[in-house]
């Protein structure tokens, strides 16, 4: 009987065949950290009596959530993680480099492997086809000291679109869109499998939109099949872009395909306070809006950062709402300021802050007040989630992002693109 | 070992969010600190008047968000004895195996709000003493079971010489 992509990294890293449904203990290549998850971590890997790190060159401790610490509790976790590495011989990654998913894209994952961190946004890496996923601190504590995790090979949901997507319309969307449609826990426990010729035509920055929010509905990773672009993003990159074939067996069982018709689409919000609330821009009531978030490992790339330039040049946000923009990693901070896209943002009237998660998960730089809207092109929009349960959060697309920022309420960025 | 306390019922989509808000990262950790706010976004009064055996009563996608592992941790620590839930989130699922916090899948439209509750974990039943009713609960699986039987994650790997050891 055929495999699933899922059914064959894994088979390939239990090193015995699996099926969906089958539990077992698998080799990981890669484990990772951030500064919310990771002292944690580190603290259940003494627990548990390691004293060395598997291949201590494949783990790594991210400072992203709080870069740099706002409080001195967070400067002591910070602290922490910096002695453990030098204990360990463990990676780490400084303040300021950037948010640990858009760090290991440019720099880590491969297609094939099997990738494990602390953070639920960990399937980014299935963009590259990655079985990557999100665990809790001990899980990755144990990966740090075997190099190993217990893990049931998911069901995998096959979700194939077709068709150009209509002007102002963006994988966010889409993702927003089948969000919607299938709901929060729509799959739960389960893998997705992205194809079709609408996305085997989408650049990877689009891609990474689509893989990073797999675990919004529920899933355990969202990997979309290799292609040329996939082989280019490597190339570029400096990796090897030699793998074992990935492609979906013709006869792999799936439980359940679903179909769109990207032409269909329009640009498409998540209204407070879940990401499955999903609106229509033409069922959007348009309300008013305090800020505008622009970044986050959903949505922080250059080429999300070029998106919300081309359309704020030359203009002004309106009095009464504030923009934030935050690159993803310090390659897209240099690369915007190369291209004078900080320099769009500030003129408009915007800000930028140093590249990390920002104000997405209410530590610092951006938390809202009690009734304010907030637009932002991140991942969910929980109560509570941008540091304020009394905080309003609408996720949306760079484009619907920046559009708002200058009509001051949700705009319709097709008019603008 | 049979768990005794009553239960505080919760909605849908309860996320790790309102169990552990990200305004309160800096407590992440002092996880005795961290549990005073447990559950604080979706009901602020719950941290001060849970009882030691209580049970966390949810509806669909319970835990869904962050992997914050601090999410079931605290929930412990505030002396909760296991969370039912119509469905339970993956991350947060796996989290609660590890920190040695039992999760129950079952319809909880039958409970309500005090309702006295009985959950046997080795036969698999949840009894309503308040409504005397009971249902059975299916087994977790194999490889969760065991974790959960050697005390969590922590406990495991120590019991088996550094090894994970579930096949
Ligand atoms: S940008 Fe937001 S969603 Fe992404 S890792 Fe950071 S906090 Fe999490």
């Amino acid at each position: 009987m055929g495999r699933t992509i899922s059914e064959k990294i894994l088979s390939a890293h239990a090193g015995v065949p699996m099926k969906a449904g089958e539990f077992a203990v698998v080799d990981v290549d890669l484990a990772y950290v951030q500064d919310g998850t990771g002292p944690l971590a580190c603290r259940q890997f003494k627990a548990m009596g390691f004293k060395a790190a598997h291949k201590p060159e494949k783990k790594i401790l991210f400072v992203d959530h709080a870069s740099p610490s706002p409080r001195r509790e967070l400067s002591n976790d910070h602290k922490f993680l910096r002695e453990f590495a030098r204990e360990t011989g463990v990676q780490f990654s400084e303040i300021g480099r950037g948010i640990s998913h858009s760090i290991v894209f440019e720099k880590y994952v491969n297609p094939g492997d099997v990738v494990v961190a602390a953070d639920s946004h960990t399937c980014t890496g299935g963009a590259l086809c990655t079985f990557a996923t999100g665990m809790g601190s001990t899980d990755i504590a144990v990966a740090f000291g075997l190099g190993k995790t217990w893990l049931r090979c998911p069901e995998t949901v096959k979700i194939r679109v077709e068709g150009p997507f209509p002007k102002g319309v963006y994988s966010k969307d889409l993702m927003l869109h089948i969000i919607g449609k299938i709901g929060a826990d729509g799959a739960n426990y389960e893998a997705l499998e992205l194809g079709g010729g609408t996305i085997r035509a989408l650049p990877m920055h689009a891609r990474i939109t689509l893989s990073n929010m797999a675990v919004e509905c529920g899933a355990k990773v969202g990997l979309i099949e290799p292609d040329e672009i996939t082989h280019a993003w490597l190339r570029e990159h400096g990796r090897d872009h030699k793998f074992p074939d990935l492609t979906p067996d013709k006869d792999a069982v799936y439980e359940r395909v679903i179909e769109i018709d990207a032409a269909k689409l329009k640009p498409t919000i998540a209204c407070p306070h879940f990401v499955d609330n999903t609106k229509t821009i033409d069922e959007a009531e348009r309300v008013h809006v305090d800020q505008v978030f622009i970044g986050t490992c959903t949505n922080g790339r250059i080429e999300d950062l070029r998106i919300a330039a081309a359309i704020l040049k030359g203009k002004s946000i309106k009095p009464g709402t504030r923009l934030i923009v935050t690159p993803s990693t310090v390659e897209v901070y240099r690369q915007a300021a190369e291209e004078n896209l900080l320099q769009v943002f500030v003129v408009a009237g915007g800000l930028v802050t140093a590249p990390g998660c920002g104000a997405c998960v209410g530590v610092h730089e951006g938390i809202l007040g009690d009734d304010e809207v907030c637009v932002t092109t991140q991942n969910r929009n929980f109560c509570g989630r941008m540091g304020n349960p009394k905080g309003l959060i609408y996720l949306a697309s760079p484009a619907l992002a920046a559009a708002t920022a200058i009509e001051g309420r949700i705009a319709d960025p097709r008019q603008y693109v | 070992m049979k768990l005794n306390g009553k239960a505080w019922k919760f909605g849908d989509g309860i996320s790790t969010d309102h169990i552990a808000p990200g305004r309160l990262f800096h407590l992440r950790s002092n996880l005795p600190e961290l549990a005073k706010h447990v559950m604080e976004d979706a009901r602020p009064e719950f941290a001060a008047a849970v009882q030691p055996g209580d049970f966390i009563v949810g509806g669909r996608n319970f835990g869904q968000g962050s992997s914050r592992e601090h999410a079931p941790t605290i929930i412990k620590l505030a002396g909760v004895s296991a969370v039912l839930a119509k469905s339970i989130a993956r991350i947060f699922f796996r989290n609660a195996i590890n920190v040695g916090l039992p999760v129950i899948i079952m319809d909880t439209d039958t409970i309500a709000e005090g309702d006295k509750l009985e959950v046997d974990l080795a036969e698999g039943v949840v009894k309503n003493l308040t409504q005397g009713t009971s249902c059975r609960i299916p087994p977790l699986p194999p490889v969760m079971r065991k974790i959960l039987a050697d005390g969590g994650m922590v406990e495991h790997i120590k019991k088996h010489g550094g090894k994970l050891d579930l096949e």
